[in-house]
């Protein structure tokens, strides 16, 4: 059997640093193959790559034996090569055979056959075997399990050979993973090359034919499932040199008074929340994907608050009803998303560095503005001057301008959302050993993240959530498979925290 | 996102833009019948119905072309200058002459479509946000109008002035005349690619290019029709005046009105949702209280006060009711936003 | 690293492709009218006459002082127009001859104008209807309820003391020759505008304009930030509209139109519509410029009428030329923004209810409101 779609020896840097270091795989027609590996493995990078949203710097790739180079997502979409990417690219406001045939609206005497094109829409559906999404319905009115659908649809409509899907199981509750389960097998039966990503290992056993493992951007193996077991592809996937990495406490560092106590805490999304948090402490919040990680952040920091149960901060009963409260009583929190929610992308360093003081102790202004530049020198930010566009500087110099940001509040407790994501490794050395510092002057930090190497290798204690709830509390230094098993809720080994 | 999403993926009944604007336009008929009635006046009687029809017409034309505008996520400002003109060039090109009528009319949607390409133009090629871009070239056209016409001139035939003064029991033509602009648009929206494509593009213009679309396309065309559907509205005004005026748009306050309408009738400001249908609504509803008030003879002044005060209560049950379909349909990040 | 002190030969140059950028070139173009304003007519720089050419733009300057703090906020004032007839309209009525009315009306004026802003404010960020939408009821609603409380007529007239205000000034100054109040008024405001601008709230009005989101997340009150900048823009038009009873006096018609020249010359100083970008000595620029432009068409006995086609013509000009640099200097800059791991760069658009937004450098459609 040949391959429809080969990659060889892939190499993709981004600003001098590579991400993709000659990866090489092979998809076969009719089968499912896993793309496995932690955050910043490359999986993502080596899927655009194929998807024609990146291109890449040298290798090849071949589809169908004829080698290609794609350079829109859409030349790709009409090769047949499609992608299903974890962010959809639908119109909310049109319906589902609107979207699946954007662009391409089929024409009946030049004017749009919206009944044919409803029905072609319906029989792409039956072809998945689902009966139940109404091609007229509009796709703000569907599930996220069905917009994905229509996104699968859609690629089937360009009658795709190989599919590409991100994370997709990501949003979807167990009932709609089982849905997805069906559709998978039978784009196989048609002969459809599925390349699958994902975090979830009892999903890569369950679908995939081969595995290919990498890290660090580079190819590990590329074997039939049937050769692996979960605690070796564990081994494949984890395993780098967690102490080069992580700083030590500093010395004097001291586990001090209770700062924040949460007790009986939840709302729409959490539930039962009791949560301690020391002076000086690093506590590390795990769990999956849609475990309530980052509500549980958010509500803390009263951007979402709890509804139910009592917080204290140093003893006091605390009520933290909006951001705006949380960082009057010392609060901080580094959201997951850098760009959306952490910077004002068009205004400069200093404007950013001194948001939260203006906004909320403007009479602090004038002392913070002296201190910015030593606070930013400190974090080693690079950037061309105090008036430069934060939109301009790198990924990590973006994050470091976030904390910049908050250091300048002096918090008693910080917050941190997924704090590495997206910057390289000299960025994220600092981010920690900042953590340290803070934590050896008393602050209390709260860690969120999905890298569990990060969660162990930083956190004094580990606080793993699942389905919306505490699931256990961990010691430091705990193994991945314990969090694991926390975060599954199961007790066994069956999936790698995302 | 397990149990803890389940209360945000709860379906609702979702009622249409457009089924919700009518439902206003029953109520305020409803209330408006009750008021007339107070007075002793009957708010059916064929006389009524004809002034509410005659009133909707005009201001018809033009919220159809803007609410492609809109649509596709643009505004046209222009539209005020664009009627004064298309009044004076169909008068001046007539000048009172039968066998000019067709001419006069040509001429004055063959300006009027220039005018709308370049407004599509400056938006697509020079990437002017269309507010500036219509408000410019609107501004354009006033300064050609005033230096050029120094008040009403020209005349159309009797034959012309026909069209905007009869009509079929209570139904002026001119209604009828726009009724089925707007069906011809409705398809246009519903049966042609541009059409599909102006929704798609007003609703994301990432998505729109993701999908190889030409996304300047849609935009030049919504823009084009808008002035031609501007310019038939300052044809109907020339028909009833029986002159050109270089004014009579202006006076109107049809850009902002139109905007009012079409946002009225449910289309997003913001674009990519929205229908001809509920923008006929938006009118009907500007119409009725009109007359209503009329009738009640209120003063005209106190009218802009009432017109003010429903705008912004309509969008704001609009908008309340948005957010509220958006909790049930988007994961539990996008509610928040 | 971090070098926070450029050098001075970079300093220089800084200037010169200030000037050329977009933020800068209103300063260019004003500078450029008015040399060919005193080329024309030579008169113009006597003290005197320029002293009057600055009476004459105080009030549109005025205007677009208060315009700028509502658009870097992100949202638009269409009402301010209407705010200005009603508070001629109101001077006009309550303080009649007797001068003695002149502050408390003068102070009710301020109250009406602070309600006015605090209204549009609260309806655009509580109720989430567009400030398009909201300020475009407030201009109906206001011109329709001035005209109904005065019949639609042109009534009263103030007391000359209030009218001295906006015509007179102080005579025989040295040098100056002749200062009017309303060049005062103006000095001071843009004096208070730049202070404020720099100040903690100032910024954080912009802030809010680039990404509410964020600034919601770092504590500011988003609410409060905006319907701040309506009350601004109230007032400013409130000040023009004392401003104008003085040499305009009192006529429904007076302050028509003064919200869409307004946004022309914010936009005009390279102020962005949609939010987040602009300077406002910038946007006072734009009304001196666009001031400028229509004293120099004057003298070029181009006749009146066509001045709004040039002034039409000027603003896509204008618009046009910040959005073909910004997008060229994004397009250089680009491969910058991308973050090392290709977590995150060029991602795709995501299904998003929130596409109403124009982006930063104008390049989206959408009309922002």
């Amino acid at each position: 059997m040949t391959a429809i779609l080969s990659v060889s020896d892939v190499w993709k840097s981004f600003f001098g640093v590579p991400v993709l270091k000659g990866v090489s795989l092979e998809l076969q027609a009719g089968s499912v193959h896993g793309l496995i590996g932690e955050n910043g493995a490359g999986k993502s990078t080596l899927m655009k790559i194929v998807a024609g949203v990146y291109t890449k710097d040298s290798g090849t790739v071949r589809f169908d034996g004829r080698e290609v180079d794609y350079t829109h997502p859409l030349q790709a979409m009409r090769a047949g090569v499609a992608t299903v990417f974890q962010e959809f690219n639908l119109l909310p406001d049109r319906s589902v055979a609107e979207n699946v045939f954007l662009g391409r609206e089929p024409r009946k005497g030049g004017f749009v056959d919206n009944r044919g094109m409803a029905r072609r829409t319906a029989e792409l559906l039956a072809e998945l075997g689902i009966d139940f999404i109404d091609p007229e319905a509009r796709v703000s009115s569907l599930t996220v399990a069905e917009q994905q659908i229509v996104e699968i649809t859609k690629a089937l409509s360009f009658d795709a050979r190989v599919i590409s899907m991100d994370e997709p199981t990501a949003a979807l509750a167990d009932h709609e993973v089982e849905l997805l389960y069906g559709i998978i097998r039978r784009l196989q039966q048609r002969g459809v090359a599925i390349l699958y990503v994902s975090h979830r290992l009892k999903e890569i056993f369950d679908l995939c034919d081969t595995i290919t493992v990498l890290k660090d951007g580079a190819l590990i193996s590329s074997t039939p499932a049937s050769d692996l077991d979960a605690a070796e592809l564990v081994r494949r996937m984890v395993g780098r040199s967690i102490e080069a990495f992580f700083p030590d406490p500093l010395p004097g560092t001291e586990r001090g008074p209770v700062r924040l106590r949460v007790s009986g805490g939840g709302n729409d999304y959490i539930d039962g929340i009791d949560l301690q948090l020391h002076a000086g402490e690093i506590v590390g919040i795990a769990g999956l994907q849609g475990s309530g990680r980052t509500e549980l952040a958010e509500a803390v920091f009263g951007a979402v608050p709890f509804s139910r149960g009592t917080m204290e901060l140093d003893g006091a009963a605390v009520r933290i009803g909006s951001p705006r409260r949380a960082v009057r009583s010392g609060i901080a929190l580094i959201t997951e998303d850098r760009k959306a929610q952490g910077l004002a992308l068009a205004q400069s360093v200093l404007d950013n560095a001194l948001l939260v003081i203006r906004g909320v102790f403007p009479s602090r202004t004038r002392a913070a503005r002296r201190r910015i530049p030593g606070v930013l020198s400190s974090l080693e930010v690079s950037f061309r001057g105090l008036d430069q566009e934060v939109q301009f500087l790198s990924g990590g110099n973006q994050q470091k301008v976030v904390l910049a940001k908050w250091l300048a509040t002096d918090p008693r407790v910080v917050i941190l959302d997924e704090p590495t994501r997206g910057i390289d490794v000299g960025a994220k050395v600092a981010v920690y050993t900042l953590m340290r510092e803070l934590a050896a002057k008393g602050v209390a930090i709260l860690m969120v993240s999905s890298e569990l190497p990060e969660v162990i290798g930083m956190s004094d204690r580990i606080v793993v959530l699942h389905d919306g709830r505490i699931s256990a509390e961990l010691e430091p230094g705990s193994s991945e498979e314990a969090v694991l098993s926390a975060a599954t809720g199961t007790g066994a080994l069956g999936e790698v925290v995302q | 996102m397990t149990a803890t999403a389940a209360p945000a993926r709860r379906r609702r009944i979702r009622l249409d833009s457009t089924v919700i604007v009518y439902l206003a336009l029953i109520g305020v008929i409803i209330v408006g019948a009750i008021l007339v009635a107070t007075v002793g006046r009957n708010f059916f009687s064929l006389g009524n119905i004809r002034d509410i029809l005659t009133g909707m017409s005009v201001l018809g034309f033009v919220a159809i072309g803007q609410t492609l505008v809109i649509l596709v996520g643009s505004l046209d400002l222009s539209v005020p200058y664009v009627i004064s003109l298309s009044s004076l060039m169909a008068a001046t090109t007539m000048a009172g002459q039968p066998g000019n009528i067709a001419a006069g009319v040509l001429v004055a949607l063959l300006v009027a479509l220039v005018i709308g390409t370049i407004n599509g133009l400056i938006v697509t090629g020079l990437k002017v946000n269309g507010f500036i871009a219509t408000l410019g070239t609107g501004l354009i056209i006033s300064g050609y109008l005033s230096t050029t016409y120094q008040g009403s001139t020209g005349s159309v035939p009797a034959q012309f002035q026909f069209i905007g003064a009869t009509g079929i029991g209570p139904v002026p033509i001119s209604t009828i005349i726009m009724l089925a602009l707007a069906t011809v648009v409705f398809l246009f929206l519903r049966k042609t690619r541009t059409g599909h494509h102006i929704y798609a593009v007003g609703g994301s213009l990432g998505v729109a290019r993701l999908s190889g679309l030409r996304t300047a396309t849609p935009i030049i065309v919504a823009h084009a029709i808008c002035s031609v559907t501007a310019a038939l509205a300052g044809l109907l005004l020339a028909s009833r005046l029986g002159v050109g005026t270089p004014t009579v748009g202006s006076q109107g306050g049809y850009d902002l009105l139109s905007i009012a309408a079409v946002v009225l009738g449910g289309t997003l400001l913001a674009g990519g949702r929205g229908s001809i249908w509920g923008t006929i609504g938006g009118v009907a509803i500007f119409a009725v209280l009109d007359s209503v008030m009329s009738v009640l003879q209120v003063n005209p002044f106190l009218k802009d006060v009432v017109r003010g005060i429903v705008i912004v209560a309509a969008v704001a049950i609009y908008t309340g009711r948005v957010v509220l379909e958006r909790r049930a349909r988007f994961s539990t990040k996008e509610v928040r936003r | 690293m971090s070098s926070i002190a450029p050098t001075a030969g970079r300093r220089i140059g800084d200037v010169a492709l200030t000037l050329i950028s977009p933020r800068g070139a209103v300063f260019l173009l004003l500078a450029l009218l008015l040399v060919a304003i005193a080329v024309l007519n030579p008169n113009f720089t006597e003290p005197g006459q320029f002293m009057r050419f600055i009476q004459r733009v105080a009030p549109i300057a005025i205007v677009a002082i208060g315009q700028y703090f509502v658009i870097v906020s992100g949202e638009f004032d269409l009402s301010m127009g209407s705010l200005i007839t009603a508070q001629v309209v109101i001077a006009g009525n309550l303080i009649g001859q007797d001068d003695s009315r002149s502050v408390p009306v003068l102070l009710l004026m301020l109250g009406f104008g602070v309600l006015v802003g605090i209204a549009n404010g609260l309806l655009t960020t509580l109720l989430k209807v567009p400030s398009f939408i909201v300020t475009l009821g407030m201009m109906l609603a206001l011109r329709g309820g001035v005209l109904f409380w005065t019949g639609g007529a042109a009534t009263g007239n103030p007391a000359d003391g209030f009218r001295q205000i906006g015509r007179g000034g102080i005579q025989d100054v040295p040098v100056l020759d002749y200062i009017p109040y309303s060049v005062i008024i103006l000095a001071v405001l843009i004096a208070a505008a730049v202070w404020f601008a720099k100040r903690p709230f100032g910024r954080s009005i912009i802030a809010v304009g680039d990404n509410a989101v964020t600034a919601r997340y770092a504590g500011v009150r988003v609410w409060w930030v905006k319907t701040a900048a309506f009350i601004i823009s109230s007032l400013s038009a409130t000040v023009a509209g004392v401003l104008l009873v003085g040499y305009a006096g009192v006529h429904p018609s007076v302050g028509l139109g003064y919200e869409f020249t307004a946004i022309t010359a914010v936009v005009l100083g390279g102020v962005v519509l949609g939010g987040g970008r602009g300077w406002v000595v910038a946007a006072v620029a734009g009304a001196f410029a666009l001031e400028a432009l229509f004293t120099l068409l004057n003298f070029a006995d181009v006749p009146s009428t066509m001045r709004t086609s040039i002034q039409g013509a000027i603003i896509i000009a204008a618009v046009a030329y910040s959005a073909v640099t910004f997008g060229r200097r994004r397009r250089e800059r680009a491969p910058q923004t991308s973050p090392g791991t290709g977590k995150e760069p060029d991602r795709i658009e995501p299904v998003s209810p929130a596409s109403a937004r124009p982006t930063p450098d104008g390049t989206h459609t959408s009309n922002g409101g």
